[in-house]
């Protein structure tokens, strides 16, 4: 126990698999074939072949037994490469679900991360539209639900499989109380945040690419101070955004009745950093898409160049949860206690 | 990644916050207020006393390298003075670091005793960013150094007992090259103080220097060498000797009154807050990173220019929304009746424009992360 901010080499070397694995098999090309649904059924066949989906789950469910820390990992590289594959929801979901067909990776999970209506309808639920199996919360209970993906949803600024699922049609299962599903969505969260994080990274490097190779006035634009600042920004926010991600997971994965000691800037309270990390992450990933895109002059505008789609998700994944100051209120009352109370 | 803090370095950080609960007291803010000194001896002694500061200062110390930044960030998060205190251990690091042995034994014991402060003359009234092109000379006569010039900011040296000086050596090598970096003590004939008045309270100076006579013996890392000594100081300062959770103490100031005037059930108020809670979080992350990467033998000079770019810009957007948000109190002043936050609301926002001027400006570590973290080219 003492302050190790390094990945270590098991997650390096997870970092170098992913990352290179992505990079052959899912350049952006793949991503921009793969919309609007914004799911690749041949991508996804072999991210199973990887072991990908499994690889948080417990060993003697067939799992790979992978610490949250070096599930951030790999939620980072899905976020580098924006792959079409709804990697990040089938990991989290599976925080409660242990059947084998999910564990493998032949059958697929997503959260549904507001809970139901009235009618028993889970609107926009992120990878709804290709998830076999669906878990989320459900008047007072965590249910898990079974039944056909709908293989469409409505198209939208991500590109995103959204689809509205059923809590109440297919083979339904109640896991428990609605208590039950804060550790799926805490996780759901946390790795959403990590994606983001990789979003704002890739954006970065293509912003940057860009700016030394484009010449206005006979010289790179990379080479204008103006740029140069704004550019200046984003790994600041990038390497804050990856650090608060792995303390979540940290937390998460070591830490019971963390601390929440705001007033000293004490926090190693799992859940309270999981949001912090999407609200910051979300920040952060926005902001990098924001410049890159605006530093690549008209041709950022153009759907040919890649950076429309970093942009694009940028806001998808980070909006879908909810507004951010809903999200910031519920933060707020983790970490100030709530108004009532 | 591991953010827990060994059982050693949990003693260290308890022993600090008992010494803080004891010596920075209500009376002690308020001295540094009405004096414009941001310095509390008795605190620094007690830390010496205990060999805390020896135990923190960069390759003195015993226990874990971490400590320094620990030590730090926990005198930041309390509001305890501790600008003097950062410029002396960072002094006694380079002594550490560069200095002969005669210079180790003379200076440091002064230092991490608390007895002793440091002040730092570097930037002149005509050259701040662009520190390299300074004009005060040191000329060789004989055994012996004579230095004429003049320094401005030259904060702490009405209490200081040491002098770290940059000066011209060389007139005909590139302007990086020609410089000799002296360490003195402050009754040296021939210098000069005269207070600078701030906008955040604190007294400055501006020192004077007319034929200050010294030998090598006051040479610090080698004649024309000064560019790599200064380089060296702020490699220490940028990132983990205070300096990056300023916001903190504010937040706890502004919650108190907040919630003593019905203002902190207001979802704006909570949202910012909660916002503010994540930037400070993510500034000590990012603090503990250069720290940890000095722990494991490395010179966290860029990662240091990262942390200083947010934290600082985080900190002053906490002053702005708090400010805001308090209204009219939030421009009452200490000791005035109904001032936010005891008047902290008011002092940050007077405070806060500092920190993304002194030890780097923001827009000169921008260059620094474009330039070597992006590998844009140079732009001036």
């Amino acid at each position: 126990m003492s302050v190790d901010l390094g990945l270590s080499p098991d997650q390096e070397s997870i970092a170098e698999l992913f990352d290179g694995f992505f990079n052959n098999e899912a350049p952006p090309a793949v991503a921009r074939a793969a919309e609007p649904l914004g799911f690749d059924r041949d991508l996804w066949n072999k991210v199973i072949e990887l072991g990908a989906p499994g690889m948080g789950s417990a060993p003697e469910n067939g799992g790979g037994g992978a610490s949250l820390g070096d599930l951030v990992v790999v939620a980072e590289t899905v976020g580098r490469s924006i792959a079409p594959v709804p990697l990040v929801d089938h990991l989290a979901a599976l925080s409660l679900l242990t059947d084998g067909d999910l564990v493998a990776g032949e059958a697929i999970a997503a959260v549904a991360v507001r809970p139901a209506d009235a009618n028993g309808v889970w609107s926009l639920v992120p990878a709804g539209a290709v998830a076999d199996v669906v878990i989320g919360i459900d008047g007072h209970e965590t249910v898990v639900v079974r039944s056909t993906p709908p293989m469409s949803g409505p198209r939208n600024h991500g590109s995103m499989p959204l689809a509205d699922r059923s809590a109440r049609e297919g083979t339904r299962t109640v896991l428990g109380p609605a208590s039950l599903f804060d550790t799926v969505l805490d996780r759901w969260k946390l790795l959403t945040a990590a994606a983001l994080v990789g979003i704002a990274d890739a954006a970065k490097e293509l912003g940057v690419n860009y700016v030394k190779e484009r010449e206005q006035f006979g010289v790179p634009v990379g080479s204008f101070q103006a740029v140069q600042h704004g550019l200046a920004d984003l790994p600041v926010a990038i390497d804050g955004g990856r650090l608060l991600t792995h303390k979540a997971a940290w937390a998460l994965d070591n830490v019971t009745d963390g601390l929440i000691d705001w007033a000293n800037n004490d926090i190693t309270d799992g859940p309270a950093l999981a949001t912090m990390s999407l609200l910051f992450a979300a920040d952060a990933a926005v902001m990098a898409t924001d410049r890159s895109l605006h530093y690549h002059g008209g041709y950022g505008f153009a759907e040919e160049y890649d950076i429309q789609m970093y942009y694009r998700r940028a806001r998808g994944w980070s909006l879908i949860l909810d507004d951010p100051t809903t999200v910031s209120l519920s933060l707020a009352d983790r970490l100030f206690g709530s108004v009532e109370g | 990644m591991d953010f827990s803090l060994s059982p050693e370095v949990v003693e260290f950080r308890d022993e600090i916050r008992r010494i803080v609960r004891e010596f920075v007291t209500p009376e002690i803010a308020d001295r540094m207020h009405t004096t414009g000194v941001f310095d509390a001896p008795e605190l620094n002694l007690e830390l010496g006393r205990r060999g805390i500061l020896e135990r923190a200062c960069p390759g003195l110390g015993k226990g874990d390298p971490i400590e320094m930044y620990v030590m730090f960030n926990e005198l930041e998060k309390a509001g305890a003075p501790y600008d003097g205190l950062a410029v002396a251990l960072m002094i006694a690091a380079v002594v550490n670091k560069l200095g002969t042995d005669e210079q180790k034994e003379r200076i440091i014991p002064s230092i991490i005793s608390g007895e002793a402060l440091v002040c730092m003359g570097y930037s002149e009234a005509d050259f701040g960013s662009d520190v390299a092109s300074i004009k005060t000379r040191a000329v060789k006569d004989g055994d012996e150094w004579v230095i004429n010039g003049s320094k401005m900011w030259t904060t702490l040296a009405q209490v200081a007992e040491w002098l770290i000086l940059l000066t011209r050596t060389d007139l005909d090598l590139p302007k990086h090259k020609g410089l000799t970096m002296f360490i003195l003590p402050m009754n040296t004939p021939g210098i000069t103080v005269e207070p600078v008045h701030t906008l955040g309270t604190e007294i400055t100076n501006a020192t004077w220097y007319d034929d200050v006579r010294v030998g090598d013996e006051a040479v610090l890392g080698g004649e024309n060498n000064g560019w790599r000594t200064m380089t060296t100081v702020l490699a220490f300062e940028r990132g983990v000797m205070g300096g990056t959770n300023a916001g903190v103490p504010l937040l706890r100031h502004f919650h108190e009154w907040a919630v003593a005037n019905g203002v902190f059930n207001e979802p704006t108020t909570r949202e910012r807050m909660a916002r503010s809670v994540i930037d400070m979080q993510v500034a000590t992350l990012l603090t503990m990173r250069s720290a940890w990467i000095a722990s494991s033998g490395g010179m966290p000079g860029l990662e240091g220019s990262m942390t200083k770019v947010f934290a600082v810009e985080a900190y002053q957007r906490a002053s702005r929304w708090t400010q805001a948000t308090a209204g009219p109190a939030g421009l009452l002043q200490f000791h005035e009746e109904g001032a936010a936050g005891e008047g902290f609301v008011e002092y940050d926002a007077r405070h806060s424009p500092v920190m993304s001027i002194y030890g780097g400006t923001t827009e000169i570590n921008r260059n620094n992360i474009a330039e070597r973290h992006l590998g844009l080219p140079k732009s001036r």
